[in-house]
């Protein structure tokens, strides 16, 4: 039995053979997050309402660093991959799909970097 | 229409002729809550960006941030937190094939609901330890 319409059938569209790696790559860093986000909470709650001296000397610890630079880069790929999958659920005009979907990664990848930098900056001493 | 054949699909009940269930409604906030997160993802780059930028600029961005209004956006942003993670933890355990009887599935939309709750009250007793 098939699935497609004679349409789909003819112009050779249907699956892109990506389907299973990407989403095994969206379990593999929800996977990841469950340990990353205890030790992000653990690391940055404590830093509520602290001074900015307190702050540095947290960062400059190298294992907090890379616990938080891990969370970062993890957490922006996880919410790109997820708002793509809301944004692909709802939003059914190509313009809007198109503008929303670049939007969200551009976002994503910007917010996430500037995130590992920011951490970076601090770790090495600035 | 040209494409008479839609193919051989099975068609998915319209969601207006559902009646609300644990499982779906505990599944929407999931998703809700991730997106919800997306604000308090910014608001912790911000804050990380000004300590990275020196002193007078952190204090600006702390005060801020350390606000009633912000404060209220950090414990929804905490208990948001918690929700998507057991909510996302039930979701792994699903897609390893486990929970789906109606009894266990119904549990764990308790335990979520319930977790997210106690396990915000534990963190912010846990900064007031803390700080």
């Amino acid at each position: 039995m098939s699935f497609k319409t004679d349409f789909q059938r003819v112009a050779g569209l249907g699956s892109a053979k990506s389907g299973a790696h990407h989403w095994f790559g969206e379990r593999l860093k929800a996977v990841a997050l469950i340990p990353l986000t205890l030790a992000f909470l653990c690391i940055v709650a404590p830093l509520v309402g602290a001074s900015h001296a307190d702050v540095v000397a947290a960062f400059q610890n190298p294992i907090k660093a890379i616990a938080v630079i891990l969370f970062f880069l993890v957490t922006f790929k996880h919410l790109e991959e997820g708002l793509q999958v809301v944004i692909e659920d709802y939003i059914h005009g190509k313009a809007a799909l198109l503008t929303l979907l670049i939007g969200t990664k551009l976002f994503c990848w910007a917010f996430g970097l500037a995130g590992v930098f920011a951490v970076a900056k601090i770790a090495f001493g600035g | 229409m040209a494409d008479q054949n839609r193919g051989n699909r099975p068609l998915s009940p319209h969601l207006t002729i559902y009646r609300p269930q644990m499982s779906s409604m505990t599944s929407i906030f999931v998703r809700l809550t991730g997106i919800a997160l997306t604000l308090g993802f910014v608001m912790i780059i911000w804050w990380l960006i000004a300590a990275a930028s020196g002193p007078a600029y952190f204090d600006r961005i702390n005060g801020l941030m350390t606000g009633w209004f912000s404060m209220l956006i950090w414990i929804a942003s905490i208990w948001a937190l918690w929700y998507h993670f057991l909510g996302g933890v039930r979701h792994l355990i699903w897609d390893m094939g486990y929970g789906f009887d109606l009894k266990t599935a119904d549990l764990m939309g308790y335990i979520m609901i319930g977790g997210s709750f106690v396990m915000t009250i534990l963190t912010f007793i846990m900064i007031g330890v803390c700080s």
